[in-house]
């Protein structure tokens, strides 16, 4: 199986799908000429033309409502935020416009728009570029909410995403676009709402996605090398729809529950899980649920310390053997 | 045929290629508090006959009174809503359309197969314009299940896309993006149509409506932004809120624009088409502003008084009603004959008490109905291809 790597895997993911659908456009700032300012799109202007992969001016309402719109005649446009952390000068635009025309227009209007960008912090770049708003984004009724963690479930996560037929807002990562994973040749779907297990266990279970998964599998070595314990890692991939019956499975098997995330603790995506496998499994449950989170302040610059506000292995390790205490 | 005024007036004039020169000096913008004051070029008698543009002379007379008709069944239909919001069968909001009639009808009119409508609340009136059945409109006021949206929308969320009308958006300005990527896609789908994209006076100091007319001119985008201008952001003058002319904003983005009077319906038709055509033919965005006023207050349920006068409102139905104005002239033209506009009136009168009817005879949406049409996949399932929960009670 090819090795490459998570930026090549969503760039791969584009072309494909550009080849398969005329109706496919990819839009966004410095996606073209620039090749992309993270270089995920590097190449596409060459081989699919300026009609295909348009690039904007900076002007995220504009933008990404006029994808939106074009979204509602039947393009299927895949914009690029070149920062998740932009989408709030476009918030209108994502969360009253393509999250509720369905429902206002009583199911005569589908907008099958992918917005996508990277969302995390650890570059260093102060609170304004930093923000991880899949919780956000995911408290509103018909949108879809992806995080993917590897590079074959990046291909194959766009690759069903742009198919949707519903808005889906794909959140990626600047640390892992360079990360390296086998990605399946040919044809690579993996469906919107399935979690994976991507490591087994049997006496604890971490709930994670997104980058926090590599920090999950990284002390779940360590649990076991030194601690002789055996923590399965269940990652959601898709924060909407929610496979919590795969949470759910993991934690009859286990009984003890940590939830890691990129998030700010206040209504963050764990607080959601937490809820549900107290509701939905309170008699499985030999233990609080726990949960680490980004440490509750804006992001913060300074680079040393900004390791520490974020979840890391040794941060994730403290919390699961506080779990298992 | 000779050759109409209005049309030597839609060329640029020397040395100004970009820009449509507005038809008339302007009032002031304090115009709306000032409307018996005109100056003297724009009195009605001296001004354009609009009837002779091409795109009005080459109407039929049934065509006519086709418009006349619209405009007198978009009034009735907002005066019974009215009663029935003041009798508490309609909630929310109810944002009516009254002595704004020409300007919908007259855009609207000049719809073509590939042309499309977005606007802000204020939409009954572009509904319909458009040929929406006014059974379902009623019915969504009245929040029931047989509302055009089901009764999840209100007010101010009516749609057809099968009439390629778009709503219906309740945000200020926020659906002039949408409209212009309505025009995105004409473009890329290669058809040849325009979007119409309106929006109030309010709207024009809002951020996405700047974006949207640099996206539009830059990419060449078939699209009109039309303001509708009442001359009132809610309870806020024009004077008191934006700078300058509203369309002239358009130049700075290497726009034409225009302006015209919206109470004559064969105005609004003769600008637009030229714009629309633009639009269609050359690819070309632009930005017109319709002046226009409306009766009642922003929604029924806000005060009208804290900031105009009823000596105000009383001026222009008097002078400047759009509907009485049409139906002198199309008697004037022996189009319609006084019988024959009270028999539309009292037909007009008689569908929206049907639609009424028909609101209060239907059944609201139950709970069931609360979570469906949330996802495409939800109301699909037979052709889902996601997996996981999608709600989360």
């Amino acid at each position: 199986m090819p090795v490459i790597t998570y930026r090549e895997a969503i760039r791969h993911a584009l072309a494909e799908e550009l080849e398969r659908d005329a109706n496919v456009v990819v839009m966004g700032e410095e996606v073209g000429q620039f090749h992309g300012a993270y270089k995920v799109t590097e190449g596409l202007l060459a081989k699919f033309g300026p009609n295909r992969i348009v690039d904007t001016p900076i002007s995220e309402a504009g933008f990404i409502g006029l994808g939106i719109g074009a979204s509602m005649l039947g393009v299927r446009p895949v914009m690029e935020l070149m920062f998740w952390s932009f989408y709030s000068v476009a918030f209108d635009q994502i969360l009253n416009n393509a999250a509720n025309v369905r429902y206002m227009s009583g199911g005569q209007i589908h907008c099958p728009i992918v917005i996508r960008g990277p969302a995390n912090g650890g570059t260093n770049v102060g609170a304004t570029h930093s923000h991880t708003p899949e919780n956000v984004l995911a408290n509103h009724p018909g949108v879809k909410v992806v995080v993917p963690a590897t590079a074959a479930d990046a291909k194959g996560l766009l690759k069903s995403a742009i198919r949707d037929n519903d808005p889906v807002f794909f959140l990626e990562n600047t640390i892992l676009y360079g990360e390296k994973g086998e990605v399946p040749e040919g044809e690579h779907l993996v469906p919107l709402g399935l979690a994976d297990v991507k490591r087994e266990g049997k006496d604890l279970t971490i709930v994670t996605y997104g980058r926090s998964v590599l920090h999950s599998l990284a002390a779940a070595s360590v649990l076991e090398q030194e601690h002789d314990i055996s923590a399965e890692v269940v990652d959601l991939r898709t924060i909407r729809p929610l496979d919590i019956d795969t949470v759910l499975k993991s934690v009859a098997k286990t009984h003890r529950v940590l939830i890691v995330e990129e998030q700010k603790p206040f209504a963050s995506v764990g607080s959601q899980l937490a809820y549900m496998i107290q509701r939905e499994a309170f008699d499985e449950l030999d233990a609080p649920i726990h949960r680490l989170a980004t440490v509750d302040a804006p992001a913060i610059y300074s680079p040393p310390v900004e390791v520490e506000q974020l979840p890391n292995p040794q941060r994730v390790l403290q919390a699961a053997l506080e779990v298992l205490a | 045929m000779p050759a109409s005024l209005a049309e030597t007036r839609l060329i640029s004039p020397p040395g100004d290629k970009q820009f449509f020169a507005p038809h008339f000096p302007r009032p002031s913008v304090t115009k709306k508090t000032s409307t018996s004051a005109e100056p003297a070029g724009a009195a009605p008698a001296q001004r354009e006959d609009f009837s002779r543009a091409p795109v009005n002379a080459r109407l039929t007379a049934d065509a006519k009174i086709e418009l006349f008709r619209q405009m007198v069944r978009i009034r009735r239909f907002e005066e019974r809503s009215l009663r029935a919001y003041q009798a508490k069968k309609i909630g929310g909001f109810l944002h009516l359309y009254i002595g704004q009639e020409a300007v919908a009808v007259g855009c609207c009119s000049l719809m073509g197969p590939h042309d499309h409508v977005i606007t802000a609340y204020r939409d009954h009136g572009h509904a319909i314009a458009v040929g929406m059945d006014t059974k379902p409109l009623m019915a969504e006021l009245y929040g029931k299940a047989t509302g055009c949206s089901k009764g999840k929308g209100g007010s101010m969320h009516y749609f057809a896309p099968d009439k390629n009308f778009w709503g219906g958006h309740g945000i200020v300005g926020g659906q002039i993006p949408l409209g212009t990527g309505l025009a995105y896609a004409l473009k890329y789908q290669g058809k040849k149509g325009a979007a119409m994209a309106f929006m109030g006076d309010g709207a024009v100091n809002q951020g996405a409506v700047h974006e949207a007319y640099n996206l539009a001119s830059l990419w060449n985008l078939p699209v009109v932004f039309v303001i509708e201008n009442n001359g009132y952001s809610m309870g806020t003058s024009q004077a008191r809120s934006s700078a300058g002319e509203l369309a002239k904003r358009a130049a700075g983005y290497d726009m034409e624009w225009g302006q015209c009077q919206g109470h004559d319906v064969y105005e609004v038709r003769a600008m637009m088409d030229h714009f629309l055509t633009k639009a269609r033919d050359q690819q070309r965005p632009s930005t017109v502003e319709i002046d226009t006023y409306r009766y009642r207050g922003h929604s029924v349920a806000d005060p009208d008084n804290t900031y105009r006068t009823k000596s105000e409102i009383e001026e222009y139905r008097r002078t400047k009603d759009p509907i009485q104005l049409f139906q002198g002239k199309l008697i004037a033209e022996g189009v319609l004959t006084e019988a024959a506009a009270a028999r539309i009136d009292e037909a007009a009168r008689a569908e929206s008490e049907l639609s009424a009817e028909f609101a209060e005879a239907s059944p609201f949406p139950t709970p069931a109905d609360i979570q469906s049409d949330v996802y495409w996949d939800s109301d699909n399932p037979s052709e889902r291809k996601s997996k996981g929960r999608l709600f989360f009670d």
